[in-house]
């Protein structure tokens, strides 16, 4: 070891093989997707024999997938804008006023984050069948925004809170009402983490399984669709492939908004 | 007072925050173009007020006109008022000219009336050519006056100002503090300034209230408060100065003499209620209206004492002398290096005190 290195600096072995560890046991199950997404049998099973792309190019031809992709698409847009969009106004007052009943109205919105999914999911349903609601994308919507909206109000109230009260207080002063001093002061600032809300609701949305699964009529979100293929082997790999490409897009997604809100804080 | 409305009248206004009582039924009237200060320790309730004046809080009771009219029903963005933050509040996102220029927006100027009016506001805080810079790139002496131009480019009836100067180093202080006091005879505005420096109110303002729990303990002109404060909170908080507890024996003609802990008797102009005969008084006097000398003075009022210590400031000396009575040390500020036979005194030297007539002030006993 170097003498002139500071403590804080030095190598320190141990802990370095445990986040080796931990990080491996996380991903190296999932990182079996892609890898058997370029596997030419159909059958998940060591060793790998041959390499190919030709499930990518079936996944490209297939249509009910890509129908299946766009309905998650549309309901993941859908989903992170009304979550997110309701999640300004709860962050910022929830952040800003003294509102009496706080603490238990915010565990009340956090609270989808904890209850188990088919909990959630045979409850919307049986209140939908009360209301009289068919099955639909839209009720799937309605889902994944009630469990987005603590997402989205999480990420936003960490923005809120980093924000200096007084800066809407000057912009008051200097003669703009609630809606400017909101539309020219307070967005801008809190901008950052409304995208990175955005992108994380889109993403929690995209890949989210049990209430589309509950709350679905016959278009399929593309999670569904491809447990439902899982009973055909042929069909396989193509699922493979596709899931292989969310990943890495949802990837690319989750690092970046985390980016946005974390790079963005002064 | 009288029913003709100053140009802001503070009517018996209260603030409640639930128990807490932050301002206690104050009225000030203060008349256009006045430099007026809210000088007091924290949680006095100057802050509070000078926000119920913007609009940020709205008083529990009392009403506030400002030009004849009540303020109660108008929101701080309607109000004549600006004001400049205690942390500048700068907006980070936008660069200093539109900073300033903020307020502008309603008054849908053409872009050259514009630049020139922001142009103009630079120029009159010092900070020419500034405009293109990001306003969260400056320094905090740069930011608060752009703070200021940007309260000001509104030509607002009324400046409040929260502590501006609180964050800055005192060389810069005072460079402000002489900027702030010219510009505000220039533009002719008039100013309402928050502070807990009494050094920084006496300097600035035509007239200071002085302010403790809630309270206006007195308000007047800095020279007034300075020589006449009216009791031993408000002479303590402004100043140095050296009490003593005393017990009035007589008054005759206006004069009353006073038996004091200290100085002995002294004769001292009778002009308030609370002087009678037999009443608990404090003689209050100025370290620097009393002077040191190795030999008794037979002109004025003159004590004994013994020289405790002293300290040499370079411009003057602080001398403190125990006298008979008083159990502190009697504190003399005199100019210069002292008196010509400074060097041979030392600790436990006998030293003469001696004032002039007016020197003393009676204020009530606490």
């Amino acid at each position: 070891m170097r003498k002139n290195v500071p403590y804080i600096e030095r190598p320190n072995r141990p802990l370095f093989l445990y986040a080796v560890l931990f990080l491996a046991f996380l991903y190296i199950p999932v990182l079996f997707l892609p890898l058997f997404s370029f596997n030419a049998s159909i059958y998940i099973a060591f060793p790998i024999e041959n390499w190919t792309l030709r499930w990518y190019r079936e996944m490209l031809e297939n249509e009910p997938l890509f129908a299946a992709l766009m309905n998650s698409v549309r309901v993941g847009a859908v989903t992170s804008v009304l979550a997110t969009f309701l999640g300004i106004f709860s962050a910022k007052a929830v952040t800003r006023y003294q509102i009496p009943g706080k603490n238990p109205i915010v565990a009340v919105i956090m609270a989808p984050l904890v209850i188990p999914g088919i909990i959630l999911g045979v409850a919307l349903l049986i209140l939908l069948n009360y209301a009289g609601m068919s099955l639909s994308l839209y009720t799937v919507a309605l889902g994944h925004i009630l469990l987005c909206v603590p997402f989205a109000m999480a990420t936003l109230m960490s923005r809120f809170e980093g924000f200096d009260k007084s800066m809407e207080e000057a912009s008051a002063d200097l003669g703009e009402n609630a809606w400017w001093t909101f539309w020219r002061v307070t967005l801008p600032t809190v901008f950052p983490g409304v995208l990175a809300s955005v992108l994380l609701c889109f993403t929690v949305s995209f890949d989210e399984f049990i209430l589309a699964f509950f709350l679905g009529g016959t278009d399929p979100t593309l999670p569904l669709y491809m447990w439902a293929q899982l009973r055909f082997p042929n069909r396989l790999p193509s699922v493979l492939a596709m899931g292989a490409c969310i990943l890495v897009i949802s990837f690319f997604v989750v690092f970046f908004s985390q980016w946005l809100v974390r790079h963005d804080r002064d | 007072m009288s029913t003709n409305q100053a140009f802001i009248s503070i009517d018996c206004v209260s603030k409640h925050f639930g128990e807490v009582v932050a301002v206690d039924n104050v009225s000030i009237d203060i008349p256009a173009g006045e430099f007026f200060s809210l000088l007091g320790p924290s949680g006095c309730g100057k802050t509070t007020l000078l926000r119920m004046l913007a609009g940020f809080e709205s008083p529990t009771s009392g009403e506030i006109h400002i030009d004849g009219n009540p303020m109660s029903e108008i929101p701080p963005h309607r109000r004549p008022t600006n004001m400049v933050f205690q942390n500048y509040a700068i907006f980070p996102h936008l660069n200093v000219a539109d900073n300033i220029a903020y307020g502008l927006r309603k008054e849908k100027l053409g872009k050259a009336e514009r630049t020139r009016r922001v142009d103009e506001a630079l120029e009159m805080v010092k900070l020419p050519g500034y405009g293109k810079r990001r306003a969260n790139e400056l320094s905090g002496g740069q930011q608060q006056r752009v703070a200021l131009a940007r309260a000001l480019i509104k030509r607002p009836m009324v400046l409040l100002l929260d502590e501006p100067l609180g964050a800055l180093d005192k060389k810069l202080r005072e460079e402000m503090q002489l900027e702030l006091r010219a510009l505000q005879e220039s533009v002719g505005i008039t100013f309402i300034f928050v502070t807990h420096d009494q050094e920084e109110a006496l300097t600035l303002s035509d007239r200071v209230a002085v302010m403790a729990r809630g309270d206006v303990l007195q308000m007047a002109s800095p020279h007034e408060l300075y020589n006449r404060p009216v009791n031993v909170e408000v002479a303590d908080f402004i100043g140095q100065m050296n009490f003593f507890d005393a017990q009035v024996i007589e008054v005759q003609d206006h004069m009353a003499v006073v038996d004091t802990q200290g100085l002995g008797k002294v004769q001292v102009p009778a002009a308030a209620e609370f002087i009678r005969k037999d009443a608990k008084v404090v003689v209050a006097v100025r370290p620097e209206k009393m002077e040191l000398t190795s030999q008794p003075d037979s002109q004025n009022n003159c004590v004994r004492g013994e020289l405790a210590t002293s300290a040499y400031l370079g411009n003057r000396s602080h001398y403190f002398v125990t006298v008979e009575g008083s159990e502190n040390p009697i504190e003399v500020a005199s100019q210069g290096s002292g008196p010509e036979s400074d060097q041979t005194l030392r600790r436990g030297s006998e030293v003469w005190l001696s004032w002039a007539e007016g020197a003393l002030v009676l204020l009530p006993a606490t």
